[in-house]
Order: structure tokens, then sequence, then C-alpha cells
């Protein structure tokens, strides 16, 4: 990983100055691919499945912008980074688009020259422990060996939650995910925390997943996103409104289902998205049946969740804050129009 | 009267062509033109940089760091900045290579003589020891220390519920020393291994002298060893009787509190596991480094020594090995080189080390990957040539003095 980080960071320091500013719409178009960094193998968010196909909640989000671009969903390169050189890969160009459980922070907004487009699930961090150390929250935590990942707000809030509980710990940071969950299940750590998605999804990995129990504490805010390089806003805009679009489109009751008798639908609102003489696609310079292409191929943001982290997955995540506004949730698209 | 002699004089050529002029303008040249391209890709990368809204430069170094480190030689909290983050790393990773190098080198001497010992059963172990150690990559053994060592290990709790000592075990949390706590007068303690270190170094200067005079041999092995157990003893035995009050050394041990060890003072696993891993493995290399150093010198001279009547360790230790560090140093530097940055493969099982904490965490909350990268590839490169420097020095002190 070193050597990545290291290749590049060279690749940023020899790019001539012609990439910067480049409309990455046209080098994606002509590339005929979208380079999307994803993680090393997150269930029900990234992951490869035993063909290599990657599944997942942020891959739907590379897929549904495939699909709108070249109306073929499948055409994404998947580029497999860690937490610590996912943000180097983006801002050298080594990938388009980012949608790798990465929260959207201040700093990284603006330090990093990165874009965040939007949110694509609302998480917090959380803690697992083991069920037969009895605790029941996180305040009784005092003195415990905590693992975690290098390069993550993970390591820094739970910096902070110790700090204001007046509580001491001790943390053992791995560079990769997987690390992290053989340290914590061969016992080299009291508490294994993350974003509780995260948790949810890296339990599936342990020994015994039913021998750790989640604490109900959730110390931070983790929106978690797609980003994109700053200064390529009709780029920005396409990853912005495709997220849109798929949660609109649930909204909007379009599913990959019924796309087709929708689209002959008299609603406007639904006809202005993925209706045939759709204006929106030309704005974007993109064709008139993205939205479509979208719905058709990668479903609304509803079916993304059910198939990949819903109560029916290994996952078993409720909506909950991720539900539409309409239903409860804080999900909540700009209107398309 | 004489007129000055022509041939005398330089020829007064043109500066063209004078080889002298020639050579350092193609030289200059040359200068020019690598300044120029560094020029070109650090301004290149800047303005790149800046075009994307990416911070640059080293102000970063004073800003709150935020994160935590597992093992923190010098003081370091949350509240530190990303420099004192740096200066933790860089400590870890000398920690762990100055041991390393330590302990490779005994390990190494150790079984680069085994095998070329007489005895088949020592002799095949070497050989088998190196072929297996040598042959498997370096990432792969760190790996499986760090987790045979981990996973069989018991953790402090079910020791601790099933009565058992903790103070000094070894549990998956890593290994618990005492910690040593100094009282009143202690400073006697520290006093009395000074003493003893300084006595041991004239002692051995005076034996060397005298064995060159007389003949007669001094053991200074012997004697040194009891001054540095007894010297720091009687100190401690002094400040026993000052200070009747207090006790002026006592330890404390870890035990169990809620749900951690507290006291005592621990060993990470990581770097227990870092540490087997470096020295197992570049022990095998020195290995043969030594048993070739030996091999080149000539057998005839074991066989005179021995006509001398000079025992085999002896020979060893006073004939073939003085003569084999000549051919041996070279390569154990690089040895040392390797040691050192193959270190860096901490990062894999979280021991805290430069890579780590710096290149890793610190790199990845700043996002300024050039600087440190840089300041990180400059770090390495600075104690590998300071090991080059002093290992030069020690080869050309160690030469072959001839007369």
């Amino acid at each position: 990983m070193k050597l990545k980080t290291l290749l590049a960071a060279s690749a940023v320091v020899v790019m001539g100055s012609s990439i910067a500013g480049a409309a990455t719409l046209d080098d994606v178009k002509a590339a005929g691919a979208i380079k999307c960094g994803v993680s090393q193998g997150l269930p029900g968010f990234s992951n490869p499945d035993d063909q290599g196909n990657w599944t997942g909640l942020d891959v739907d989000v590379c897929r549904a912008m495939a699909a709108a671009v070249f109306g073929d969903a499948s055409k994404v390169e998947y580029v497999p980074l860690s937490a610590k050189t996912r943000f180097t890969a983006l801002q050298s160009g080594e990938i388009d688009v980012l949608s790798r459980n990465t929260t959207w922070t201040f700093s990284r907004d603006n330090n990093l020259g990165l874009e965040f487009v939007g949110v694509n699930y609302y998480d917090g961090q959380g803690f697992m422990v083991r069920k037969d150390l009895g605790v029941k929250s996180a305040t009784e935590l005092s003195g415990a060996a905590v693992c975690t990942n290098t390069g993550t707000t993970t390591e820094l809030n739970v910096a902070d939650y110790f700090r204001s509980q007046g509580m001491d710990y001790t943390v053992v940071a791995f560079e990769k995910a997987d690390e992290v969950v053989a340290a914590y299940d061969a016992g080299r750590c009291d508490v294994y925390t993350t974003d509780r998605s995260g948790l949810a999804a890296q339990r599936v990995k342990l020994s015994d997943p039913d021998a750790h129990v989640v604490l109900p504490e959730i110390i931070s805010k983790e929106p978690l996103g797609p980003a994109v390089r700053h200064g390529d806003n009709q780029w920005g805009d396409i990853a912005r409104w495709t997220l849109n679009a798929l949660i609109n489109a649930e909204e909007l009751g379009i599913t990959s289902a019924n796309v087709d008798e929708m689209r002959n639908s008299d609603n406007p609102g639904i006809k202005r998205i993925i209706g045939a003489d759709s204006e929106l696609g030309a704005q974007l310079g993109l064709s008139s049946d993205w939205a479509y292409n979208i719905v058709k191929q990668v479903g609304n943001y509803g079916e993304a969740y059910e198939r990949n982290v819903g109560p029916n997955t290994s996952l078993k995540l409720e909506r909950g804050v991720n539900e539409l506004w309409s239903k409860g949730g804080i999900l909540y698209a700009a209107p398309m129009r | 009267m004489t007129t000055p002699n022509v041939a005398d004089q330089p020829a007064k050529a043109s500066m063209l062509y004078d080889p002298r002029v020639r050579s350092m303008a193609y030289q200059g040249l040359a200068l020019i033109a690598i300044i120029w391209f560094g020029y070109f890709i650090w301004d290149n990368a800047t303005t790149n940089m800046e075009n994307r809204g990416i911070k640059t430069g080293f102000d970063f170094l004073w800003n709150r760091a935020g994160f935590d480190i597992i093992q923190t030689p010098v003081e370091y909290t949350q509240d530190s900045s990303y420099g004192r983050s740096f200066l933790v790393g860089l400590i870890n990773t000398l920690i762990v290579a100055g041991l390393g190098v330590i302990v490779a080198t005994i390990l190494g001497f150790v079984i680069g003589v085994a095998r070329l010992s007489n005895n088949y059963v020592i002799r095949k172990l070497a050989t088998v020891y190196i072929e297996i150690f040598r042959n498997i990559p370096l990432l792969l053994q760190i790996f499986f220390w760090y987790h045979a060592v981990l996973k069989p290990l018991p953790s402090p709790r079910s020791l601790y519920e099933k009565g058992e000592v903790i103070a000094f075990g070894i549990n998956n949390r890593g290994a618990y020393l005492p910690e040593p706590i100094f009282g009143d007068y202690s400073f006697l303690i520290l006093l009395g291994l000074i003493a003893a270190f300084l006595g041991s170094y004239f002692l051995g200067k005076w034996a060397k002298k005298r064995q060159e005079m007389t003949g007669m041999p001094f053991p200074v092995f012997l004697c040194s060893f009891g001054m540095i157990i007894g010297l720091p003893f009687i100190g401690w035995l002094m400040a026993m009787v000052l200070a009747s009050e207090s006790a002026p050394l006592t330890f404390s041990y870890a035990e169990m509190a809620g749900f951690q060890l507290k006291g005592g003072l621990p060993i990470i696993p990581e770097l227990v596991a870092l540490l087997i891993a470096l020295a197992v493995y570049t022990a095998a290399f020195i290995a043969e480094i030594v048993r070739a150093g030996i091999q080149s010198v000539s057998h005839g001279q074991t066989e005179a020594a021995h006509a001398l009547g000079i025992r085999n360790g002896v020979t060893l230790r006073l004939v073939i090995i003085p003569q084999a560090l000549r051919v041996i140093i070279p390569p154990l530097t690089s040895q040392y080189l390797n040691l050192t940055k193959n270190s860096s493969l901490a990062t894999a099982i979280a021991y805290p080390d430069l890579v780590s904490v710096f290149a890793g965490t610190a790199l990845n909350q700043t996002g300024q990957a050039v600087e440190i990268i840089s300041l990180t590839m400059a770090v390495y490169l600075l104690v590998s040539l300071t090991t080059s420097v002093f290992m030069n020095w020690y080869n050309s002190k160690m030469s072959l003095v001839e007369r």
C-alpha cells in the first residue's frame, strides 16, 4: 500500500497541467468506462462476489453514473483503495469518482481539493464488543483497547469521545479493514469501532458473529457519500444529480420493474425525469434517457438499499434515518425541474 | 643572461581545448540540467496542486494531531502536533530497528558459526534455519509471528478470572514487566552502574596492556560482570541505609483495573512480533555472510593455531573472527540498512512506526501526501546514510593494518 501511495503521489507530481481542469466527462467517454474508487471489500457497500463482480450500495452509485453516461451500467472499472490511498487516487486522476463509504467533512472538502456531491448513507460511529464482557454502554469502556483503521475519521472520533467522557484507552490502528477484524477476533482488542454500517458488515466476517454486540451509543455523524475532484463542475453535477435521480425515483415510485410503463405516465414530475422528451439530460451534457437508464438498470435508491444492506441481507440494517423524508427519514433530494 | 626556455612554459592554447575547462563545463551543464529538472518537477507539482485547491506547505506540522498512538516513547497526547507524532513514529522506528540489529547480529553470528560446526546435527539445523527463513517473504513472516504470538495467548481477563498471576505474565495485550519506581537516593544505584561501566572500560584497557607486556591474561569479562551487578547493588544498599523511611527502589506490577491491565511496563505484541520477524529474517542472511567471512580465512590459520596448542574457541575468537570481520562488515552494513527499511512493514500489524503513524494516519488526516511522503523518504535516507557512515568508520578501523 505504501507503494501505491507513493505511485499516486508521484503521479500528482509528474502530471501535466493539461489534465487539471480538463473535462472529466470527455476523458471518461474516451476511456469507455468510469473509473470508480471503491473499498477493498466491505460487504453491502462495495464488495466483490465469488465471481469477481462488485456489488453494494456504493457500487450502485458508480453503476448509476455509468448508466447515465453510457446507457450501460456495466461500464465501470473498479479500483479498490485503502482508506489511506483513496484521496490521493482521486486527486491524481487515477479514479474519476470516489464511492467508498467516505465521510463528508469540512477539511476533506476544502483542504484536499475534493467535492462531495451528496450523501448516500447517513451513518454514525459505533462500538462493538464481545457479549461476555457484559458491557451495556460505551461509558463503561474505560481502559479498553480499541481496534480501528488508520486514516479514518473514526480514529479522531474515538479520541474525542474518550477524552470527553474522561476515560483512557489504547488504540490499535491497522491499515486494512480485514486486519482490524482479524485482530479484534483474535482478542487483541476489547472494542472494535467504525461506522455502524461497517460494524454490521464486518461482523459477518467474525468467527462467531452472534457472540458480539453493538453498543447503543452513536458517537459521531458520518454522512457517507461519493466525491469527485474539485474544479470540474459538470462532472460534479453529473455525480450529484445521478444520486438525486436515484432518490427522487424512489420518492416518485419509479422502480426498475415499472419504469417502462411509468415512462408514459401523465404525472409531469415523472415525465420530466424519465420521459422520452426529458430536457434534463441535455443540461448535464447527457442523453435524454439518462435517468431512465439509471432506474432501468440499477433501480431506485430504495431498491439498491434493500438489495445491498436492507433487513433481508446479511447486514440486516433497518432504513432508519436513511428513509425518505416523506416517510420519517432525512433522505431529501433536491427537486428535478 | 639566459632567455626563458619556451618548453618550460605551458602551451598557450585556447581555453576551448583545455581538457580541464572542458570537463568542468560539461559537468556544470549537467548540474544545471539536473537542477532545472528538479525545479520543473517541483513547480509542476505545486502549480497542479494549487489548481486543484490542494493545500501545500509544511505548516500542518504545528497543527493539533487529534489522534492517539499506542506506543509513545516520548510524551504524546491527542493534543500534540503532527510534528510530535512524526517524532514518535521516528523513535518507534529506531527502537525496532536498533533492537532488531542487535538481536539479528547475535543470532546471525551464532548460526553462521554453527553452520561450520563439526557436529552434524548442529550444522544441518543451522542450514535448515537459513534456508527456511531466508526464502519466505518477510511480510508473511510478520503476519505469522503476529498471529502465532497473538492467537493462542489468553486475555488478561480470563487469566484474572482464573486467579492466575498477571503481574509478570504474557497475555494477548503484550508482555508485562514490573515497572521500576525510583525513590529517594535512588541516584546511588545509577551512580554504581556508571562506575561499573567506567571501571570495566579501564580494566579492559589495563588488562590488554598487561597481556601485551607480560603475556598474562586477566579474566576481564568475569570481573566486569561482577562490577556491573555488584556496584549498583552496593549503591542500593547505601540508599537503603540513607533513606530509612522509604524504599529507594520499588516495582509497580500490572494489575487488573476494570477492563484493562494498569501499571507495569507493557511491551506491545506488535513490537514483539515485528522484532522477532525482522531479527529472524535478517539473521538468516547475516549467518550466510558470517559463514562466507569465516571461510575466506584460509584453513592454514586454524591449523597453525592448533599446532601452537590454542584451543578451538580461542582460535575462533582471536584468530579467525578478527580476520573474517574484514570480509563480513561491508555486506553486514547492507543487512542493517535492509532491516531498518523493512521495519516499515510494521504498518501491516499496527506497530506505530514512522510509516504507520506519519505516512499513514497523519497523511490521511492532513491529505498532504507529497510533503509527508518526501519528509518520510528523507528521514529513511538520513537514517540509512548515518548507519552507512558509522559502519564505514568501523570497517576502516577493522581493516587489516599493513606494516
